[in-house]
């Protein structure tokens, strides 16, 4: 500020120099740092070019004058970015239902070169919301729909069953469906009254909302709560994660995400296996929904159709998911 | 020339206020959203409420700002020695030339994600302290580690300049007395620079208080009152990251509630820098 002042009164314009050094120049008490004045000598672009001049006269405040580059410059982009995500469609949801909603995009691109179908995850109810607004094209949900939900236009893709698992280390197989919920809500806390080591039970639980907590609040805890003291995990992911390196730790998945890093529990002497979900003696199964905010179209049905197809469903079986077509599940 | 400053202090001045803007309305919808349901339950059973079911109604944070605090502090009790001992090594017992080297390795911790803190503690430390303290191992003693690395740059960086800013006369007269120069450090550097070391503090305490990412993946995330630093809590941010993707109706508007109870204490803690830097101004 002082700097602009002075140039002027070295160039021989006074015209503003009052004006300014009343406005600008700071209160007497306050010191001010002295500092170097670069010599205003004419630039390789004269003194007329408007960008020296910013340069010159404005040299405190080209950072901002970045800032306004910067900031069209960065909208350019967007604004690409936003066309491009048009060209496809979008399917959000649930976390569960998400890893198999990937595999089959990604199945029916390769198929269909011409689309784009962008998987993303946010939970159940974000899924079910963003169909409603629009801000996906289809919405994934690994529960049933409330009754506030139930207009929308809702197709089963596949069924899926919760494993309780356990460390692969875990002396414990088999677990009466009643003892789980003593587990769970925290009645029995010790690993010895289940004939195991003595230690404390670690849960690990969903969060609240969560489809799959939902599903195994409902088929096993019934009106018992969850235990507090429970360990929570916002993904299926992680409580495989956690369970995989707690030798103490209890939990509950997807069938279709155990692997060899846990050992999933029989739940009274029930396997949790495929024809067991089929002949209706393994009971923890709830269902996999696209949800459509109407009559699914275009881009959107085609993708559907997809997934409904015999080589879809296959594909979802591989992965251990109960398809929805009987046939390919009792082959 | 007049036309272009004034043309160019406009787009500033635009510009300015749209980051203001934003501010407001973020503000604004977090207390649109939150407010509601404080009302409706009552801000006592909200904040003092011992139980969090949101599918039973019912919204207590009481265990999860008790939670905030405790691995905060934790953070801090681990993070203050750290830091204050670095940032005495930096500034007065090394070469400045080596100093140069350690600075940027620093300012580098500043630099990495927290969700590769977050991976890092989940893989290295809550094994270790599952095997060899016991307890779950997703702990508070876990996430105050960790954050007390987090919370280093900002302690070490603020503290830094506390001391540099110092009138030069401090350290001449305290070493012509006869002062050591420890004692010169400890009896008369620091003092002085107390308020400005204290601000890097209450800094580092606001960020530790609203890390989320990292404190998801190793607290554990159980919603009780904690007991010990072996348990498993939930903090305030903790509680809206784990919970936002499920939630709707008045559980949604549970989570903006939290939103404006972290504002607060946020808000709290940044007044209470900027009111001691500034003294330190003076």
């Amino acid at each position: 500020m002082i700097r602009i002042a002075e140039y002027e009164l070295r160039n021989g314009d006074y015209s503003n120099a009052t004006m300014i050094s009343n406005r600008y120049l700071a209160p007497r008490n306050k010191q001010i740092p002295i500092r170097k004045i670069p010599n205003p000598k004419p630039n390789r672009f004269g003194h007329r070019g408007l960008l020296s001049r910013i340069y010159l006269e404005f040299g405190v405040w080209n950072l901002g004058f970045l800032t306004c580059l910067l900031s069209i410059l960065l909208l350019i982009p967007l604004s690409v970015g936003c066309q491009r995500s048009k060209a496809g469609i979008t399917v959000a949801g649930s976390t569960s239902v998400e890893p198999f909603a990937e595999l089959l995009a990604e199945e029916y691109m390769s198929k269909h070169p011409e689309s784009h179908i962008y998987v993303q995850g946010g939970g159940s109810t974000a899924g079910i919301e963003a169909a409603i607004t629009g801000a996906a094209n289809i919405g994934m949900s690994s529960r049933n729909l409330t009754d506030a939900e139930k207009k929308l236009y809702a197709v089963t893709i596949a069924k899926d069953a919760i494993a309780v698992i356990v460390h692969p280390t875990s002396p414990i197989d088999n677990l009466p469906l009643d003892e789980i919920r003593e587990v769970f809500s925290g009645k029995t806390a010790n690993w010895k009254e289940l004939g195991g080591p003595n230690h404390p039970i670690d849960i690990v639980t969903r969060e609240e909302g969560s489809g799959t907590r939902e599903s195994f609040q409902k088929f096993v805890m019934g009106k018992e709560d969850i235990s507090l003291g429970a360990l929570v995990q916002d993904s299926n992911g992680a409580v495989r994660q956690v369970i995989s390196n707690d030798p103490n730790a209890i939990g509950y998945i997807s069938l279709g995400l155990v692997n060899e890093q846990v050992k999933a529990l029989r739940i009274s002497t029930v396997e949790p296996n495929l024809n067991n979900v089929y002949n209706g003696k393994y009971t923890l199964v709830r269902p996999f929904l696209f949800v459509f905010s109407g009559e699914p179209a275009g881009e959107a049905k085609s993708f559907l159709e997809f997934v409904l197809s015999p080589q879809a469903q296959k594909l979802l079986l591989k992965e251990g998911l109960v398809p929805v077509l009987k046939k390919l599940g009792e082959e | 020339m007049q036309l272009q400053e004034k043309i160019i202090g406009k787009i500033l001045l635009l510009i300015a206020l749209s980051s203001i803007f934003i501010l407001s309305l973020i503000t604004f919808f977090i207390f649109e959203e939150g407010i509601p349901l404080i009302l409706k339950i009552g801000p006592k059973a909200f904040l003092l409420g011992q139980k969090w079911i949101p599918s039973k109604g019912l919204f207590g944070i009481f265990p999860m700002i008790v939670s905030s605090f405790w691995v905060t502090i934790g953070a801090l009790l681990l993070g203050i020695p750290l830091g204050l001992a670095c940032t005495i090594f930096l500034s007065e017992l090394i070469p400045p030339s080596i100093a140069t080297l350690f600075r940027p390795a620093i300012q580098l911790l500043a630099a990495i994600p927290s969700v590769i803190y977050g991976f890092w503690g989940l893989i290295v430390l809550v094994p270790l302290i599952r095997n060899y303290l016991g307890g779950p191992g997703l702990s508070i003693l876990a996430g105050s580690l960790v954050l007390s690395f987090m919370i280093l740059p900002t302690i070490i960086t603020i503290s830094e300049d506390a001391l540099k800013t110092l009138p030069p006369s401090y350290k001449a007269g305290a070493l012509a007395l006869g002062a050591t120069h420890w004692q010169t450090i400890w009896r008369v550097l620091i003092p002085a620079a107390r308020s400005g070391i204290v601000a890097s503090v209450i800094l580092g305490m606001g960020r530790a208080i609203g890390e989320t990412m990292a404190m998801i993946m190793i607290l554990g995330n159980a919603v009780k009152m904690p007991t010990s630093f072996l348990e498993s809590a939930r903090t305030l941010t903790t509680n809206i990251g784990i919970e936002m993707g499920y939630a709707s109706g008045s559980h949604r508007q549970a989570l903006f509630a939290t939103g404006i109870v972290l504002f607060f204490i946020i808000m709290t803690l940044n007044t209470l820098a900027i009111f001691l830097s500034k003294r330190r101004a003076h």
